[in-house]
């Protein structure tokens, strides 16, 4: 099925920004697609034009096909006409009309029987059951998120946007869910779009990645792509973590997960939820380079390497090493010049182990 | 008291109440909802009687709507009254004067319903129309009742425009406050009384009933 989606469009507030997004996303193999930007930058508003809820000021918005929005030609398709499941960042559930109700929403038209059919089997798919007859007030934060998600998918939509789906809940019920939203939109079988600003759920619900700045996109890619190679400062700046490498867990030993990226394995803190894959996380200044052999430290993790690209930054240099695994590392220029940091360079990269952060990746 | 004033107030209260519920909701939703850069326009447009005497509104209405002018033709064609010193004429002259007293509770109590919940039911494939009636609806239903309870006060209660537009006619156009006049003028004093302690006793109940609707919801469902 053709599920290509492609926008150009702009919206302007009076007084405020102008949001300019423009971005090919084929959507067919990569299941979920991270809107990833700061507070500010225009993602709920790109959101929000694609599911028809606000009109662009103009340009172009097709899917599958369709054009859903053409600026010049005056063609604007209603929400109830794309077939979009939407997810709003505080979830907006019904509160006149209980669990069972909010979910069966979309679908009066099936029929009574068809209908409750539906509920229950979204209902089970999400775990909810036993809420099915409970008002939105009665239930907890991430009951609500499922309660909405069910809500999105009973009329079988043929995309799902989600706006921030995790940041209405408090920490602890954050990084469980975090891991159950990437199964759910996995196993729906629907392409999602995800807008978030937190980099662990780009990293934990991503395939691919969209970064928005300022009201404009600015890269687009597969997420570790973008978070090894970032297309510019500003984009940099922003996804923060200069590696991040994709594990698998090789074995767990007090209280420390080791985890293998091809020839290298790394010790980290055992987040805790890591079931095979994950996303192994360091940021470039928490890399300390050695002279090659290095002398026995109390970091974890000792990776000789050579040091392959150097690129001078302000006050710092920022190394591209080969360390059987490509690394990015951020070291004052006086340390690089002590240790004559150029490419071809012999070094080891010391990362202590609670440098290392995991990022569990299920489903 | 005189019972057809009596009849005659409460059928005047009822229409006038059912005509703004039709007209007046579909105002209301439009004042919440558009952002038509010259909506202020309208508002004060709808708010135009509370402040102007009801003479004027009256007078323009005799003048609009009387016999002389094509309106007032046509509104004998159709109706075979003429406008003036009739019920029909009372009607009207109340649905106009009582406008702001129901656009402007419906219009707060619509504002007032989360516009993400509108917009959710229309991600989901909802008409406009049925997601008022599934959404809005039932979260506004008891400022909407509030609207309706004020606007069925204030006709009761109207007078200036009814003596305009109805003068005197037991029956036909003698409403109570009319006859509270009727009986002050003839220096009747325990009928006037008892029509206005009636009046007094209504208006206050419906005010309660108004503060009361407006307070608290008797159902809470609204727990956002």
């Amino acid at each position: 099925m053709d599920r290509s989606l492609s926008f150009d469009f702009a919206r302007r507030f009076p007084r405020g920004p102008t949001i300019r997004a423009r971005a090919e996303l084929a959507l067919d193999g990569e299941r979920v697609t991270v809107l990833f930007g700061p507070s500010g930058s225009g993602k709920t508003t790109a959101l929000r034009a694609l599911a028809g809820l606000d009109r662009p000021d103009e340009g172009v918005i097709r899917f599958a096909g369709e054009t859903w929005f053409d600026g010049s030609a005056g063609a604007f398709v209603r929400p109830q006409r794309r077939a979009v499941g939407f997810l709003f960042q505080d979830y907006a559930l019904f509160p006149h009309l209980g669990v069972a109700r909010n979910i069966g929403f979309g679908v009066r038209r099936l029929g009574r029987a068809a209908r409750e059919a539906r509920v229950r089997e979204l209902a089970a798919r999400l775990g909810i059951e036993a809420l099915l007859s409970r008002r939105p007030a009665e239930l907890s934060g991430g009951q609500r998120q499922r309660v909405a998600l069910a809500r999105a998918l009973a009329p079988s939509p043929r995309l799902l946007l989600l706006d921030e789906p995790l940041s209405a809940l408090d920490a602890p019920a954050r990084a469980e869910l975090r891991g159950e939203l990437r199964r759910t939109l996995e196993s729906s079988g629907v392409p999602a779009i995800v807008v978030t600003h937190d980099r662990v759920e780009a990293l934990a619900l991503g395939d691919r990645m969209v970064v928005m700045i300022d009201g404009a996109i600015r890269q687009a890619g597969r997420v570790d792509d973008v978070f090894a190679a970032p297309a510019d400062v500003d984009v940099a700046r922003v996804v923060g973590t200069e590696n991040v490498l994709r594990v698998r867990l090789a074995r767990r030993a007090e209280g420390l997960a080791f985890v293998r990226s091809g020839a290298v394995e790394l010790a980290a803190i055992d987040p805790g939820g890591l079931e095979d894959e994950a996303w192994a996380c360091i940021r470039a200044e928490e890399i300390v380079l050695e002279d090659a052999p290095g002398p026995i430290t109390s970091a974890q993790n000792l990776l000789p390497g050579a040091v392959v690209a150097r690129a001078e930054e302000g006050p710092l240099v920022r190394l591209k090493l080969d360390c059987g695994t490509p690394l990015v590392a951020l070291v004052t220029r006086a340390s690089a010049e002590r240790l004559g940091l150029v490419p071809g360079r012999r070094i080891a990269a010391l990362v202590k182990a609670p440098a290392v952060r995991l990022v569990p990746r299920n489903g | 008291m005189d019972p057809s004033a009596l009849r005659l107030s409460f059928a005047l209260a009822t229409l006038t109440t059912l005509a703004l519920l039709g007209l007046g909701l579909p105002i209301a939703h439009w004042l919440a909802t558009s952002r038509w850069r010259w909506k202020f326009l309208v508002e004060a447009v709808v708010a135009l009687p509370l402040v102007l005497p009801p003479t004027v509104l009256g007078f323009y209405l005799l003048f609009g709507l009387g016999p002389n002018s094509p309106l007032g033709r046509a509104w004998e064609a159709v109706f075979g009254q003429r406008f003036p010193f009739s019920f029909g004429g009372l009607l009207v002259a109340s649905v106009l004067y009582s406008l702001p007293f129901a656009v402007q509770p419906f219009s707060a109590a619509l504002a007032a319903v989360d516009p993400r919940l509108v917009e959710a039911s229309h991600s989901l494939g909802v008409s406009s129309l049925a997601t008022f009636f599934r959404v809005t609806l039932p979260l506004s239903w008891n400022g909407i009742l509030a609207g309706a309870v004020l606007t069925f006060a204030h006709t009761l209660g109207e007078f200036g425009v009814v003596l305009m537009v109805g003068g005197n006619i037991a029956g036909e156009t003698r409403t109570l406050s009319i006859a509270i006049f009727d009986h002050v003028q003839a220096l009747e004093y325990g009928p006037a009384n008892r029509t206005s302690a009636l009046l007094l006793a209504m208006s206050f109940a419906v005010l309660v009933l108004v503060y009361a609707l407006q307070r608290r919801p008797f159902l809470r469902w609204t727990g956002r």
